[in-house]
């Protein structure tokens, strides 16, 4: 026994600092488990156990489902009592909500792209009808559970709209459009009634169609700026019943300017003539033409006017009455009767309108501004508006335009939310046969809310979620109490009698803090246990004692950002900015972390226009999301690249460096002291900038007046390969130990090149027998290539992880057809060749290049390393399945020999297995992972991991097993009674002992 | 590995040799004011082809050139080089050359202080393209040594090779399974395999019986006397 334990001291010397941050019982359990380890010489003991007990689930992890950016809603009205909605998003989700809740009944993710694309979504009953991926497939769903009724798929051609079809008051057909054809398809199982080529379909573009349930389908068409194309279809057979064109020189798309109302009657709208036109479907004669000043109505300058008609029974005729919208903030109920048009109602200031049935009534929603002064500030400067924003919504009897009684809701707007962009009402009839309703108010952030009467908000989606781009975690500050005991240590010029002071008044504070937990805790025992937990605000964030718990910053598509709760989820803040491109490019930095109390925390947002380049910034503070009183500079050149600094100002802030197309260097914060800072260390920084449309690779270095000058350049000619990822490290990652302990007791240094940088390309040319994918290693300051390989018959999408003396890439193999892992390992040899610092400029020799490839069972959407506190734990890649890294080490023998048991390598075997315990997210499936990301906390076996996508996962995986922390389920009863009980046997024994030594000693 | 070591020092057999290549020039910049000013230091004898292999000629530092060398070395500037882009496979003369240079740089007195010797490594990607050519010199390190023999800086002393990518292995299933037959064959063979179960583990099961027996006839004395008191 003893004999081994020396040769496990041999073993962890080596490792140098390996152990010494544990406490001591780990220190001994880690030893255990090496010694455990050498006796068996069990190889494949690597494998580290990852499966969490039942009662763990959600006890370390969370998960957060979503849709994304709804498109269409429909509330299931075919029950009073529903509590569903329906909603198709423009993340191609269909999905129902629970609406007293807000959770996901169910959800379907159909494809990305335009292929899952949802183009219609149509309600009737029990049953929702979806046509997607621009007309290529038509479904049904059961909206009860959610189950696909019927699929059928579509003849080719662009689709153009649809409608559901009624006769006799019920509806049994849907009527799809298609650029030159039309086909009617029943709804109960899909199949195709009949499908008729348009006449004329050539010129005509045929837009609309539309049923008012008399038998007869009218499809409309138009020739743009020339005349209305109207096709009737009979139901039954599909035979052309009408067929006319009546002229209109003014219309360019019916959709836009057209609605139908009341029995066939279609109505257009056109702002240069400033007139409203009327076309009797079944007759054709000709547009009417009404003037809007004969109803003295006017429309706001550099307005469009459109419409909004209803329908409330897709087998009966459309309301008569509809709105028509003649500013942005300005709405007139119409209502047409008998050939005339009246006006019933004028809605000033109005910022949306919606129409809802339930039974046999009608009404419509009218969302205003609570006051006038609001009203004005809405348009013009959003940023002057007070905090909080409120609107009323009201009801009024469509048929009349009479105000509803009792049917006020305030809707108070968030101010850190986005404009109100659409209202989706849910109506019902109350017991006494009023209209009631809840309304789901959606904004420009992509959230909804769903709000009941007279304003109490039941839940809200931050549906900006499911689009996260990228994210920080960021340290919790510490408490007031914790910050002050720090802030004692700050200043030393006071005398010694203040000191002292200092010292017992903050004591004091602590003493007074402990007393208030104390009592809180006592407060809280006598509560139901759901009531305790979900506290977490604002006030009581801090860190927690290993620094798990800490704060997201999600910065997602729609330019919302948010402050999440790394423990519970919760959201903590938000904060929309307004005014962002569409294609905006995000890069998020963390310029001053916690840790320089009393500085607030600063982080930093680079919002970049993809088209033009051009850029700004958003300083704020990541625990509370306020902006940062530090006015960010306006940025007037389009950026090619940012760079974080690792020096601080003298506000430990740390220096981003900002380069312009015109190769000149800006920095941020740019006081003196930066700038003089700069000057001095201008020589040792360096840059380098990808071209990926000409193949160019080229690397800068900094002047002292913050010009810049080019000095190496590397060119991939494009004709044969582009470039499609470039990855360099991650400034945070550590590397405690230097080399690897091989079977002889002699060390392989790592090659650790902080300025490695791994460039992936793909060759232009996709036959699979000459495709190919290449990779290279090149120094970042030197512009050195220390590795290129190609790896032949082979084809991206490439996924890369780069992290301390490796590069893991994953590739689709076009010959075998499958996915494979090829791994990259650098190492100096046996010995360092300057082992006090790494500098590139410096290091001649050419590192020893190790590679091997494994086949992988599975396809891959995204990657990721682990990362750890002071990185002496192994590491392993993430992909919701934790594969260790053990697994992929080039290292790996063809044979097992003595040696490579010594250094634990596993034998070489072509194909990884995914075991079942290195999926970290168990059963819980997690939509479209766009992206891991992973934090080091302050335990070093703990590793923080959140997956983001359509869904957002957050855990803790521990690549070396919890080393330093007890079990969960570890027996503190039994540990302690057994000491108490060895205790009083020591006291007991030793009293008997001494009675006993008496005794003899009286004999 | 597929590299191709072509370590010439100097130019000693480049143009007698037969040679079907190119010859392009190697330039190299060194400036107090760092404004690249390349001059031409000597000319590259590639050979084209399955196999591209490279050779050198250059030129010696002229007097100025030195006293230039060191003075820039001792503002800690750079000393650059350059070679044009050049396409290797290519079979006419017309077709080589295209647009642009590759550039490198190392620490001016990095090379005054190795003395001149350096080693210039080209690139190329799978087709023949140079794609980028890098510089170190040996040794790398800038100590500040004065150098003050004036004859160690008249001559190059260039290592230069030429590189074409790697092919990066793929997953060896061949071998794999060759191992795994391999074992199989053995375990078949082996005659252990075949024995019966009490034949392999007789000792165990003696072993067991033994320590059963002992503790059997070991027990009764003292767990009775236990039991009594």
């Amino acid at each position: 026994m003893a004999a081994i334990c020396l040769k496990v001291k041999e073993k962890t010397e080596v490792t140098t600092t390996y152990f010494l941050f544990l406490r001591k019982r780990s220190q001994t359990a880690a030893a255990m488990a090496k010694l455990i380890l050498l006796l068996l010489k069990c190889i494949l003991f690597c494998g580290t156990v990852y499966a969490v007990f039942e009662d763990q689930v959600g006890k370390f992890d969370w998960r957060q489902q979503y849709v994304g950016k709804v498109r269409f809603c429909h509330f299931d009205g075919h029950m009073q009592s529903s509590k569903k909605v329906l909603l198709a998003t423009e993340s191609n989700v269909f999905a129902a909500l629970n609406t007293r809740t807000g959770e996901v009944l169910w959800r379907h993710v159909d494809k990305t792209g335009p292929e899952g694309n949802i183009d219609a979504f149509l309600q009737n009953g029990q049953d929702s009808v979806l046509v997607v991926g621009n007309g290529r497939v038509l479904r049904s769903w059961e909206t009860n559970i959610g189950g696909l009724n019927w699929e059928v798929v579509l003849d080719s051609g662009s689709f153009q709209s649809t409608c559901l079809v009624g006769q006799q008051g019920t509806v049994k057909n849907v009527a799809v459009l298609k650029k030159t054809a039309i086909s009617l398809h029943y709804l109960s199982n899909g199949h195709q009634k009949w499908i008729e080529n348009l006449p004329d379909s050539d010129t005509v573009d045929y837009q609309t169609v539309y049923s008012g349930g008399n038998g007869e389908v009218y499809v409309l068409g138009v020739v743009p700026h020339s005349h209305i194309a109207v096709v009737a279809f009979s139901v039954d057979d599909g035979e052309i019943l009408k067929q006319s064109s009546v002229e209109a020189p003014w219309l360019s798309s019916i959709p836009e300017s057209c609605q139908i109302v009341d029995q066939e009657m279609l109505i257009c709208v056109d702002s240069t003539t400033m007139s409203l036109y009327t076309l009797d479907l079944t007759l054709q004669l000709q547009m009417n033409q009404i003037p809007l000043q004969s109803l003295e109505l006017e429309v706001d300058p550099d307005f469009r006017p459109s419409l909004v008609s209803h329908q409330p029974n897709p087998a009966k005729q459309p309301l008569s009455e509809f709105f028509l919208q003649l500013g942005p903030d300005r709405y007139v109920l119409l209502q047409f009767n008998s050939g005339q048009i009246v006006m019933l109602r004028d809605f000033k200031p109005a910022l949306l309108v919606s129409f809802a049935t339930t039974g046999e009534k009608t009404v419509a929603a009218v969302m205003s501004p609570k006051n006038k002064t609001v009203s004005i500030v809405f348009n013009v400067l959003y940023y002057v508006a007070p905090a909080t924003q409120a609107s009323t919504i009201n009801l009024y009897n469509a048929e009349t335009g009479r105000r509803l009684l009792d049917t006020t809701l305030i809707f108070t707007m968030d101010p850190n939310g986005g404009k109100p962009e659409r209202l989706n009402i849910q109506a019902f009839l109350k017991k006494d046969d009023s209209v009631g309703y809840r309304v789901m108010v959606q904004t420009k952030d992509h959230a909804l809310t769903f709000i009941q009467q007279p304003g109490r908000v039941l839940w809200t989606r931050e549906e900006a979620l499911s689009d996260v781009l990228t994210m920080e975690m960021v340290d919790l500050p510490l408490t007031g109490t914790q910050a002050e005991l720090e802030g004692e240590f700050g200043k030393k010029t006071d005398g010694l009698m203040s000191m002292v002071f200092k010292r017992l008044s903050s004591q004091l504070i602590l003493l007074q803090a402990w007393i208030a937990h104390l009592w809180k805790l006592f407060y809280d025992a006598r509560k139901p246990r759901s009531q305790v937990k979900s506290d977490i605000s604002m006030e009581n964030l801090s860190r927690d004692e290993f620094n798990l718990q800490k704060m997201m910053v999600m910065v997602t598509a729609s330019g919302k950002l948010f402050g999440i709760d790394s423990k519970t989820g919760g959201i903590l803040w938000k904060h929309y900015l307004e005014n962002i491109p569409s294609n905006a490019g995000f890069k998020l930095m963390v310029q001053r972390t916690t840790a320089h109390f009393p500085h607030p925390p600063q982080c930093t947002l680079l919002i970049k226009d993809k088209d033009t380049g051009l850029a700004s910034l958003h300083v704020f503070n990541p625990i509370f999301g306020k902006m940062s009183h530090v006015t960010p500079p306006a940025l007037p050149q389009p950026i090619l690249q940012s760079l974080m600094l690792p020096f601080m100002d003298q506000d430990y802030a740390k220096v981003l460096l900002l380069i312009d197309d015109q190769y000149k260097v800006s920095a941020f914060p740019s006081t003196k002291y930066v700038l003089q800072q700069l000057q001095e260390m201008a020589p040792t920084i360096f840059f380098f900038l990808v071209d990926s449309s000409q193949g160019r690779l080229s690397g800068y270095r900094l002047r002292t007046d913050l010009s810049t000058e080019q000095i190496w350049e590397v060119i991939l000619p494009t004709e044969i390969q582009k470039i499609v990822s470039v990855k360099g490290k991650r400034p945070n990652e550590h590397v405690h130990s230097q080399g690897r302990v091989m079977g002889d007791r002699s060390v392989l240094y790592k090659y650790l090149n902080p300025n490695l940088l791994a460039v992936v390309t793909e060759s232009t040319d996709l036959h699979q027998e000459r495709s190919f994918v290449g990779i290279m290693l090149i120094d970042g300051v030197t512009g050195r290539i220390i590795h290129e390989a190609v790896q032949r018959k082979a084809r991206g999408p490439v996924h890369v992880v780069h992290s301390e003396n490796w590069v893991v890439y994953e590739y689709w193999s076009t010959k075998s057809r499958r996915n494979e892992f090829s791994v990259i390992e650098l190492y100096e040899g046996m010995e360092l060749y300057n082992s006090t610092a790494f500098s590139s400029l410096d290091r001649p020799l050419v590192p020893q290049v190790l590679q091997q490839s494994y086949i992988f069972p599975s396809s891959i959407s995204t990657m990721e390393a682990t990362l750890t506190e002071k990185g002496i734990t192994s590491r392993h890649l993430l992909r919701i399945v934790s594969l260790p890294k053990m697994f992929l080490d080039p290292r790996r023998p063809e044979m097992a020999s003595e040696q490579s048991r010594e250094e634990n390598l596993i034998p070489y075997a072509p194909e990884l297995m995914i075991r079942t315990e290195w999926f970290i997210n168990y059963n819980q499936t997690i939509s479209r992972v766009r992206g891991i990301y992973t934090a080091p906390s302050g335990l070093e076996s703990t590793c923080l991991v959140v997956a983001y996508g359509l869904d957002i996962y957050h855990t803790r995986v521990y690549p070396s097993k919890q080393f330093d922390v007890l079990k969960d389920d570890y027996d503190y009863m039994l540990i302690s009674s057994v000491l108490l009980a060895l205790f009083f046997a020591t006291m007991i024994s030793k009293r008997l002992a001494e009675v006993k030594l008496l005794n003899r000693a009286w004999r | 590995m597929s590299r191709h070591w072509i370590g010439d020092t100097l130019a000693s057999d480049g143009l007698e040799a037969e040679f079907n290549g190119l010859s392009v020039p190697l330039e190299h910049s060194f400036e107090l004011d760092d404004v690249a000013k390349f001059q031409l230091r000597g000319s590259l004898m590639l050979k084209t082809g399955r196999e591209p292999s490279v050779s050198l000629n250059q030129n010696q530092l002229s007097e100025e050139d030195r006293t230039k060398l060191k003075e820039v070395a001792a503002v800690d500037g750079l000393y650059r080089i350059r070679v044009p882009r050049v396409f290797l496979q290519a079979d006419k003369q017309t077709e080589w050359q295209t647009e642009g240079h590759l550039t490198a740089f190392v620490r001016a007195c990095a090379m005054v202080e190795s003395h001149l010797s350096d080693v210039i490594t080209l690139h190329t990607d799978v087709s023949g393209y140079l794609i980028g050519v890098s510089i170190v010199t040996l040794p790398g390190a800038c100590r500040g040594i004065e150098v003050e023999d004036e004859v160690d800086l008249e001559v190059f002393n260039t290592t230069l090779s030429i590189m074409a990518p790697v092919n990066a292995p793929g997953p060896e299933t061949a071998l794999f399974i060759q191992r795994m037959e391999q074992e199989f064959e053995k375990k078949g063979k082996n005659p252990q395999e075949q024995k019966s179960f009490f034949a392999k583990y007789w000792y165990l099961i003696l072993g067991g019986a033994i320590f059963l027996m002992v503790s059997n006839s070991a027990q009764p004395p003292a767990g009775g006397g236990r039991e009594q008191s």
